[in-house]
């Protein structure tokens, strides 16, 4: 067992060449980030830009009766102002979802601008382009608008009742059903549940996020006017898809369409998305031949941005007497927002195959969702996207099974985890899961955090009286990565592939360029990339440049997000440059007179075997493959290929995370003590980076069990709008955090990968929530709502306490 | 209004509204893009840079308050010939970043508090950063980071 946090990076004792893979190099992209060099869209100077900005519902449900922009436009300095109305005719199509998840989804139609009805505080109403963003932020302040306000349909069980309908057209609130039913040879739900030994009933609300990355989003279109080609500069995750989307939403020819990410501050999902500001600036730099910015304000962002999570479950467990799994039936309510963005109803699709995490579940289960509108901001993908909520629901209810059935929590796990043996590993749903040891990976968190003695503490602590009560928490869970084989994609529905592309070319000089589909947003694919073809060429990193994020340099790719940029976009490129190595060496026994089976690879140069004088550096093989004056007949000139890499299965990474928590029963108040982390992302490309993806995943995690809520008030306004209210956490707030090592390589790829930007988010919600409530089920409480903010924790204990009394009395 | 600052060592003048927040003015007026802005209710750090040699976050004040004044900004703390500022070279050697949005923020304001503690406990550097926020690292490299640029 290894600790892996003090060793330090640094890049003077590596080994390039072959062997790159696996070594903590320091990144490529930080001397721009840390010197203020790099350019995000909002850094961009553009001259002769007029600056957008939007006139913003402050309603969460009204009819516009009327729009007076005259006062607006009299402001000097302001170029123009729309409205919904202004605009309704320039659509081509209304703004993409991509994922209809059934045949009969309902999906009303949603433009940049609202025409005559808002849904949400913060729906677009109106924008005004002006010489400078502070006139056309006075601009918009000068925008009378009359609204006939409706009620606003906050709760989503009372939206199903239709009391209120939002979407007039559309009739209901509800968007879709979506029923997974497996009950086949050695299963049958129901039947399960009424066998069991024991049954545990919960229902958990996962409340709703705001993803808050930390740059804002921007945009930049820039139109060239006599030429027809426009430039779309975006803060977005997802350059490739915006281009389509952009393309089909306005009517622009896709190839005079070039989609740029500058850099890029965060994404989460949040810039995973086709937003009305993108189309908005494009289409009106279009139609007045200038250029088109905008630039989100933190509040706004807050409103106009989508958020994550928002959903009711409702899980049942079966289990026989020792506490095994024999079915499972979940039923979700997902709040979908006021409309469907990019792909708001398939994201908690993602969670309905993680439902049994780690564990064995016989094919008795029952799935469905229900996705409701409400009043409120667009949910949409954020860290995880459907996979924490399922793995909370699973982990936070095989807690309540334990302290039923009466065991210890991780006992019960470890007699229920899928034993490594079994793997490949047909699942219930039919999925096949590519490797795992969970029982490596409990057993290396249980002694990094000293469970046991953990325990003995506990004991000790929580006696009656005490009001500092010790808690521990365990989560495992299991991480459907990879996104995605495109068939299993087509079989739910989802509008586009899941490949990902990659080309190679060797420059006459022999420095190597690297084209990626990839858009990373600080998840360092420039560093990982250039280890990846550095370790198959066997030259330095530093001989490698990694071009991304712009349609018109790297015109394939599907971007980035769910943990897939590694194990397809990596995989990618790793078959790309064999496919390059192979060209080489077909010039290689050329030119040495050699057969190509006889000449190895190593080091940058082919040897011929048996004959150590015989060689040829891939430099010489480069300027040959270049000036082309003595080639192999028939073969191209240049060392460059392309490769498109559909993955063939899902790459599933698991993992433990474990924490002990104390909490003071007078104040409400959670410490977290000390959180442990094994995540098993298969091997690492680059270890630095793997701990930081961890990292920073768990403390999203922690921010949901402790700090964050995007709360609304029956009117329908977001009360936390801005970072003074939602509680991103702070440096202060969080714990180090303690990474243990397991490694388990994936065996449906040539790299072993399977991804990890997602994992530590996932794991962490359910071990810090298991650890509240351990902390306090001695007391009577059962279950705390998150966030586990002082008040909630302090309100439970006191409900607990009256319970308590009552059933004495 | 005219207003006149020293920024990064080269005395500058330029005419402004008399609204104009520092951290426009660095932006907008002496063209230094490096320092972001992250929020607008002065919560996120990501404006931080140092006024008379002290971490302040530059949405908080008015440019015309810095007048006559002396500040550094992220693009001030590299040598001239390209080497890092202790600081941001600990940054890079502890991964202490991944989008760097926080970055300069986070870079001026860790300076600053350890030109006021040159020897800070691990506590002390969490509780030294809670006004710069940072949603990617998790803090942990970040103040591994600090710690690191404390102890060279
Ligand atoms: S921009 Fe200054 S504190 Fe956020
Ligand atoms: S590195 Fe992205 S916000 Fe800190």
């Amino acid at each position: 067992m290894t600790v892996i946090d003090n060793q330090t990076a640094s890049n003077e004792s590596i080994a390039a060449g072959n062997g790159v893979v696996g070594q903590r190099i320091l990144r490529k992209e930080d001397p721009v980030l840390l010197t203020g060099e790099a350019v995000y869209t909002n850094d961009m100077v553009v001259p002769g830009a007029l600056y957008m900005a939007v006139l913003r519902s402050p309603h969460a449900h009204a009819t516009i009766s009327s729009i007076d922009t005259s006062a607006a436009l009299a402001l000097p300095g302001v170029h123009s102002v729309y409205t919904g109305a202004d605009m309704a005719d320039q659509w081509a199509a209304p703004m993409p979802c991509a994922w209809p998840v059934t045949d009969d989804m309902k999906n009303p139609a949603h433009y940049p601008l609202a025409i005559s009805k808002v849904a949400y505080v913060g729906d677009g109403v109106a924008c005004v382009l002006a010489e400078t963003d502070s006139i056309a932020h006075d601009a918009i302040e000068l925008i009378d608008v009359n609204y006939d306000v409706h009620s606003a349909v906050i709760d989503l069980e009372s939206a199903l009742s239709d009391n209120v309908v939002i979407h007039d057209e559309l009739g209901t609130n509800a968007s879709y059903t979506w029923p997974l039913l497996i009950e086949e040879n050695d299963g049958d739900c129901q039947k399960a549940i009424d066998e069991a030994a024991f049954v545990v009933s919960e229902r958990y609300v996962q409340q709703r996020l705001i993803p808050m990355a930390m740059e804002p989003r921007a945009v930049v279109a820039m139109p060239q006017p006599f030429g027809g080609d426009m430039t779309l500069y975006s803060a977005t995750q997802v350059p490739h898809i915006l281009k389509v989307m952009t393309a089909l939403t306005l009517g622009i020819p896709e190839h005079q369409l070039r989609v740029v990410c500058p850099a890029v501050g965060g994404g989460f999902g949040s810039k995973l998305d086709v937003y009305a500001e993108e189309l908005l600036c494009v289409q009106l730099a279009r139609t007045l031949k200038v250029p088109v910015r905008w630039n989100e304000e933190r509040s706004e962002n807050a409103l106009a941005t989508v958020h994550g999570r928002g959903q009711i479950q409702d899980i049942e467990l079966a289990a026989d007497a020792d506490g095994r799994l024999t079915g499972m039936r979940v039923r979700l309510t997902a709040d979908m927002g006021a409309y469907l963005q990019l792909v708001t109803p398939g994201i908690p699709l993602f969670g309905a195959f993680l439902y049994a995490g780690v564990y064995k579940l016989p094919k008795a289960y029952d799935f469905s969702c229900t996705g409701v509108f409400t009043t409120m901001t667009p949910t949409d993908a954020y860290r995880g996207a459907g996979r924490p909520e399922a793995t909370y629901a699973i982990e936070h209810a095989m807690d309540a099974l334990a302290r039923k059935v009466g065991i210890d929590p991780l006992e019960l796990r470890r007699r229920n985890f899928i034993p490594k043996e079994s793997y490949p590993y047909e699942a219930f749903t039919g999925l096949v899961y590519d490797s795992g040891d969970h029982d490596k990976a409990a057993s290396i968190a249980e002694s990094l955090l000293d469970y046991a003695g953990l325990r003995a503490r506990q004991d000790e602590q929580n006696i009656p009286g005490s009001t500092k009560r010790l808690g521990v928490g365990v989560s495992t869970y299991f991480e459907m990565c990879g996104l995605a084989p495109s068939r299993v994609l087509a079989s739910l529905n989802y509008s586009a592939g899941g490949w990902e592309s990659a080309t190679v070319r060797v420059l006459p000089t022999s420095k190597i360029q690297v084209v990626t589909g990839t858009a990373p947003h600080g998840q360092g694919h420039e560093t990982a990339w250039s280890m990846i073809a550095a370790d198959r060429f066997g030259v330095d990193p530093a001989d490698v440049d990694v071009l991304h994020s712009d349609t018109a340099i790297a015109p394939l790719g599907l971007d980035t997000y769910g943990s897939r940029s590694l194990p397809v976009g990596g995989v990618a490129l790793t078959m790309a440059c064999d496919k390059v190595i192979d060209k080489a060496r077909q010039i290689a026994a050329h030119q040495m007179e050699a057969n190509e089976e006889d000449l190895e690879f190593s080091g940058g140069t082919f040897r011929v075997a048996g004959s150590p004088d015989r060689e040829m550096p891939l430099a010489a093989i480069a300027f040959e493959a270049f000036t082309a004056h003595n080639l192999p007949e028939g073969l191209e000139p240049n060392l460059e290929a392309q490769v498109t890499y559909d993955p063939p299965n899902f790459s599933w990474p698991f993992g433990t995370h474990m924490c002990a928590v104390e909490i003071d029963t007078e104040t409400g108040n959670v410490e977290l003590l000390q959180y442990v982390a094994v995540d098993d992302c298969g091997n690492k490309v680059n270890p630095l980076i793997v701990d930081g993806q961890v990292h920073g995943g768990v403390v999203q995690g922690i921010g949901q069990a402790l700090y964050e809520e995007a709360r609304y008030d029956d009117d329908g306004n977001l009360q936390s709008s801005t970072l003074a209210e939602y509680l991103v956490p702070a440096a202060s707030d969080v714990p180090p955090i303690t990474l243990g090592e397991s490694v388990t390589p994936s065996p449906g790829n040539p790299l072993g990968v399977k991804g990890v930007g997602e994992a530590g988010t996932i794991g962490a919600a359910p071990c810090v929530m298991n650890a509240v409530v351990d902390a306090l089920s001695g007391l009577g409480v059962q279950d705390i709502q998150m966030p586990a903010s002082p008040l909630n924790v302090w309100n439970a204990i006191q409900q607990a306490q009256a319970n308590h009394q009552e059933t004495n009395q | 209004m005219e207003v006149s600052i020293n920024i990064n060592g080269t005395q500058q003048t330029h005419d402004v509204e008399p609204r104009t927040l520092l951290v426009q003015y660095i932006r907008e007026h002496a063209g230094l893009t490096g320092t972001n802005i992250g929020c607008d209710t002065s919560s996120c750090g990501a404006c931080s840079i140092h006024l008379n040699g002290e971490a302040v976050k530059s949405c908080t004040i008015l440019a015309a308050q810095a007048d006559g004044e002396e500040i550094k900004t992220i693009e001030g703390m590299a040598d001239a010939d390209g080497t890092l500022h202790p600081m941001q070279q600990a940054f890079m050697e502890n991964h202490g970043l991944q989008c760097g949005y926080c970055t300069p923020g986070m870079v001026m304001a860790a300076t600053s508090l350890l030109d006021e503690n040159p020897n800070p406990s691990e506590e002390d550097v969490r509780l030294g950063l809670e006004g710069n926020l940072c949603r990617c690292t998790g803090y942990h490299n970040i103040v591994k980071s600090v710690l690191a640029a404390a102890s060279v």
